[in-house]
């Protein structure tokens, strides 16, 4: 089955909390190069049927109204996701 | 008067808020969230909690139980609603609120009596705080951050619609030290610190009197008590 691929992330101007805990353990591990984590959301929503336009349609409209709150995050991405070889539909 | 309780999964506070619903001279009714039915409450609480384990995002998935129809479309018709830290997240999750609710800035949770100032008298839930009256009730969140944009913030600042303001310590990194909003009726309220858990002498904040004696949370149910008899 198809699956369609939603990535969100906490907008850029707010503190993200979460990505400077994991970027404060890279600098203590002396990874000195890496200046900055943020780490966001992503949803594989798997599709009963094939993926037309509608579907995508559906999927912006369900990323922007549930997957997502855009008083804080960003719908950065939506695609679908390539089978992975040999399976067959 | 009739105040419902909705009980979520991973609801916390709905007994201890149902209790101070009791202590301020309300009947208290149980409500389950996957019911289309506020068995004719006059007022209802969102209780604190973790709801479906704040998955998605605290509040988000609550926001959606079946439940939720009926409290919006009361909420939008004048019912004096309050959510509380979860209940918050759930109302500014279901828009009736406006802003969100993030990780606090230092990361961790937090476990406080919190000193507040109420900003706004005027709220169903603040009416019968004298106007800028400080009090202190406990705090305990993880994500009890308080965000918006700088035109929401504007607009609530300048509408009087921050209700309450954390006093002396920002205990999560909220905009403008907000501790609670309401809409511009003033019957919806969400705050993020914990009013249930202080009404009761012996189990509330410490106080300059004696310790544990702080009842301030208990203002905030009479004031939806006060202003049902008044406007009966």
């Amino acid at each position: 089955m198809p699956t369609i691929v939603v990535e969100v992330m906490p907008k850029a101007e707010l503190l993200d909390p979460q990505g400077k805990a994991v970027a404060g353990a890279l600098g203590r591990l002396g990874k000195t190069r890496f200046s900055g984590v943020r780490v966001g959301k992503r949803f594989e929503i798997t599709v009963a049927g094939h993926v037309d336009d509608a579907v995508l349609a559906e999927v912006q409209e369900l990323a922007d109204s549930v997957l997502s709150n855009s008083v804080i995050e960003d719908v950065v991405g939506i695609h679908v996701l390539e089978a992975p070889a040999g399976e067959t539909h | 008067m009739r105040i419902g309780v909705v009980t979520f999964p991973g609801s916390l506070d709905d007994r201890d808020a149902q209790r101070a619903i009791r202590l301020a001279g309300a009947e208290p009714v149980a409500l389950w969230h996957g019911e289309h039915d506020l068995h004719g409450v006059d007022a209802l609480v969102l209780p604190g909690g973790f709801s479906y384990g704040d998955y998605l995002r605290a509040g988000a998935i609550a926001s959606l139980s079946p439940i939720m129809a009926e409290v919006i479309d009361a909420a939008n018709k004048g019912m004096p609603v309050l959510g509380i830290c979860n209940g918050f997240q759930m109302l500014a999750e279901a828009h009736l609120l406006e802003g969100g609710l993030i990780r606090n800035d230092h990361g961790r949770f937090i476990c406080r009596d919190q000193k507040l100032r109420i900003e706004n008298n005027a709220t169903d839930w603040t009416g019968s705080f004298e106007a800028g009256q400080e009090i202190t009730i406990p705090l305990k969140n993880g994500e009890g951050g308080f965000t918006a944009s700088a035109d929401a913030i504007a607009r609530l600042e300048g509408e009087g619609r921050v209700v309450a303001r954390y006093l002396e310590v920002n205990p999560n990194g909220s905009l403008n030290d907000i501790a609670g909003v309401s809409n511009a009726r003033g019957n919806v309220v969400g705050l993020m610190p914990h009013p249930e858990h202080a009404v009761e002498p012996g189990f509330g904040p410490d106080t300059a009197d004696a310790m544990r004696s702080g009842v301030d949370g208990l203002t905030f149910f009479a004031s939806a008590i006060e202003r049902a008899l008044v406007s009966r």
